[in-house]
């Protein structure tokens, strides 16, 4: 083996070690690990199961707001929600069909939600605007339509 | 075992002068004949895709673009790249191993003819807007029944030809103890055992959970069993076809340029980490869904990140032996080797534009394979463009550039000059397409615009978040490759048929003159096989035995399109 490819070698391994150790770091000490919530849920009970059967939007801190959401063909519920500037927003969400995918657009916000699973993901708002949110998983004929909005005071 | 040795010698000096076995050839002619005609009907839908998107192209009532959406996927990662991935290694294995048994002949046929079959049941009810659920065909979407038979059929198809590979290694093998296996036969060993292993896992899901659960005979189905047993695969599946390029690369590049081959040992030690490591990459698909634990997630970026060594030793292999070729021509100083290289030669300088592609590609795979990096790009545009980047100019532009030596090699024809310059004029369009169509796609997927929908602006979001001008330049990449697909085509089917008669040669590299022996555990399979299965069970026990254990009650099939 010449000396640059032992450089290279090393190299390589060097940059794929410090990727592991800075995904390591923000999910560990910086607690920004992916969602990946573990609770199930009868996917054919939504509407009666708690929390789901009482969807919608409640303040439960100074700042801080917990979303309740059902995502379906080709809506959430509750749609078009409105949080003031600051605020941390904590959804918790499932599907009561198909497969869904929950991205808000200009934030971290990303998760699948899926039927018999509840996810759960959180977000500071800082900065006022209207944000679209969108379902990112083909779930349907009406998919491109399956959209709302979180307004930031 | 002398005799024996001079009789294969003989038997691979007549296969040289006579050429293709020309029944052999009949085989991978088929296959790569199906292949480009996949090309030409996926990328005909790629463009009405890259259209819509734009905001140029309504669809008719009887084709929604879901429906042709999932032909696009279909067509270009089941048929075109499977297709074009069994044709190539049964002309190497042919090639290389003195011609193909008889009996693996019959058997390339009957699994040519199943996965023929499968694919027409597969395709009937797409056309019929009775199965639009993508490739990926999540539950509890639920297609019609023949969906998923075909698919079964595909799979046994795929199994067929996995076999009749392993016997023909094997009778080479029992007939030259102590030798090793040619390198292209090594690559291909390598490739068909990880497409049983791949089509294990789908095999399992479509024939245990689906096809039970569309019957009605069970009630309901675990949606994320099923989701990472898909992954299993389709991440696998992609990865077998970029090991396909990858040969290329290293026994096939270093003769178009006149040189020789990367060291025989570290080739071979970059094959057998990629056989027993692939599989488990399947979880970073996984990244932000539920029901996974965050230990579990952090496991898979290893797995999914230790991929990319093998990966960064080949660009380094690679680049050396451009640089060693490019001294032996008398090319001086640090770059001298780059203004040595055949460049107006399309079996070179297609493959050549696919390792570069390779650079930027890698590098996205790795941010998109870390966890929170994931969360800003998962199921935007930018995965779009990162496989378009991987599959289409990675793998298909090194698919493309074989095509120029294999079919003149397989129809007993040459590679004319005015047909090499249809082929650098079609490599250039296409370069050009790809990057401005995997650019933009990028850029649109980090300003939040998500795959797989069709046009909508969302209000005026679109406008704001500044998607418009992406789209359009999405639309005028899937033009001009729409451009070079049928150039492409053409090329293909003129060597195939009408090019003129004569021999062309199936370029394999030899080593390096006094090339250090490789040792003989390089060929232990079975041990490799082994280890491959101990880190898929690493990998896959806990999370799957968990997504049974603890299953919600299961979800019904449903039609939303
Ligand atoms: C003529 C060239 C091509 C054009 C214009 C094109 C264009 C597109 C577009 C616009 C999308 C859809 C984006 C979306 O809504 O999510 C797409 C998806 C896709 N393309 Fe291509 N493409 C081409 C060639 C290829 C090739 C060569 C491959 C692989 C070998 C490929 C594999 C795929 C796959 C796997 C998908 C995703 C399907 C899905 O989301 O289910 N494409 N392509
Ligand atoms: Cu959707
Ligand atoms: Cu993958």
């Amino acid at each position: 083996m010449h000396l640059d490819e032992k450089i290279w070698l090393f190299l390589s391994f060097g940059m794929i070690m410090i990727f592991m150790i800075f995904t390591g770091y923000q999910a560990v000490a910086l607690e920004m690990g992916p969602p990946s919530h573990k609770e199930t849920i009868d996917p054919q009970k939504v509407d009666q199961t708690a929390p789901f059967d009482n969807p919608g939007i409640k303040q439960i801190g100074e700042n801080e707001y917990e979303v309740v959401m059902t995502l379906q063909i080709f809506s959430f519920t509750p749609m078009d929600i409105e949080v003031p500037a600051g605020s941390t927003v904590h959804f918790t969400l499932t599907s009561k069909d198909v497969t869904h995918g929950f991205q808000v657009a200009n934030t971290n916000i990303n998760a699948m939600v899926m039927p018999g699973h509840i996810q759960k993901i959180s977000q500071k708002f800082d900065k006022p605007g209207k944000y679209l949110v969108l379902c990112n998983e083909y779930c349907g004929a009406g998919h491109q339509a399956m959209s709302t909005t979180i307004t930031v005071k | 075992m002398q005799t024996a040795l001079k009789t294969t010698s003989i038997k691979q000096k007549t296969n040289q002068a006579l050429g293709v076995n020309l029944e052999d050839a009949r085989i991978s002619k088929s296959y790569l004949a199906v292949a480009f005609i996949a090309v030409l009907l996926g990328g005909l839908l790629g463009l009405v895709q890259g259209l819509n998107r734009a905001g140029v192209l309504t669809l008719p009532a009887w084709a929604n673009y879901y429906q042709v959406l999932t032909a696009h996927g279909l067509l270009l990662v089941v048929v075109f790249s499977a297709f074009f991935t069994i044709g190539y290694f049964y002309a190497g294995l042919s090639h290389t191993l003195g011609g193909l048994l008889p009996k693996v002949r019959k058997i390339a046929w009957v699994g040519f003819w199943t996965k023929i079959v499968g694919f027409v049941l597969v395709v009937i009810p797409v056309l019929m807007n009775e199965a639009s659920v993508m490739y990926t065909f999540y539950p509890p979407m639920a297609a019609h029944p023949m969906f998923y038979f075909g698919l079964v059929l595909i799979v046994l198809g795929v199994w067929a030809l996995s076999v009749g590979a392993f016997m023909q290694v094997a009778h080479w093998r029992k007939n030259h103890k102590g030798q090793h296996l040619p390198i292209m036969a090594f690559f291909a060993t390598g490739v068909f055992i990880l497409l049983v292993g791949a089509t294990a896992f789908v095999a399992v899901e479509v024939l245990f959970l689906i096809i039970p659960w569309v019957l009605g005979w069970t009630d309901g189905i675990n949606v994320m069993l099923s989701r990472t047993l898909f992954w299993a695969f389709g991440h696998t599946a992609v990865n077998i076809w970029y090991l396909t390029a990858v040969s290329a690369w290293y026994v096939v590049i270093p003769k178009i340029i006149g040189g020789h081959r990367w060291s025989d040992l570290l080739t071979r030690m970059v094959v057998i980490p990629l056989v027993i490591m692939n599989i488990t990459g399947g979880f970073h698909h996984q990244i932000v869904d539920p029901a996974i634990s965050e230990g579990i997630k952090y496991m898979h970026v290893f797995m999914s990140l230790a991929i990319g060594f093998p990966s960064l030793m080949t660009a380094y292999a690679l680049f050396r032996v451009f640089e060693r070729t490019a001294r032996q021509k008398g090319g001086t100083g640090f770059i001298g080797w780059f203004k040595k290289m055949p460049w107006g030669d399309v079996r070179f300088l297609s493959p050549f534009i696919a390792m570069v592609a390779f650079i930027p590609a890698g590098a996205g795979g790795i941010v998109q394979s870390t966890n929170q990096l994931d969360q800003v790009v998962h199921n935007t545009m930018w995965i779009v463009g990162h496989f378009h980047l991987t599959l289409g100019m990675s793998v298909v532009m090194t698919f493309f550039g074989i095509s120029y030596w294999l079919i003149p090699y397989l129809s007993k024809r040459v590679l004319t000059p005015n047909m090499n310059k249809v082929g650098v004029v079609q490599t250039i369009i296409w370069t050009v397409g790809m990057v401005i169509m995997a650019i933009s796609m990028h850029i649109a997927g980090l300003f939040g615009s998500p795959r797989r929908t069709s046009f909508t602006t969302y209000g005026d979001f679109a406008e704001q978040l500044g998607w418009n001008p992406l789209m359009a330049a999405v639309g005028i990449g899937a033009t001009l490759l729409l451009i070079a697909v049928i150039l492409q085509v053409y090329a293909v089917f003129n060597m195939m048929f009408f090019a003129p008669k004569g021999e062309t040669e199936f370029p394999i590299a030899e080593e390096e003159p006094g090339a250090a022996k490789t040792p003989y555990w390089t060929e232990r399979w079975g041990v490799w096989v082994v280890l491959m299965l101990l880190v898929i069970s690493m990998a896959y026990v806990i999370p799957i035995v968990d997504m049974i254990v603890n299953a919600p009650p299961g979800s019904p099939p449903f039609k939303t399109w």
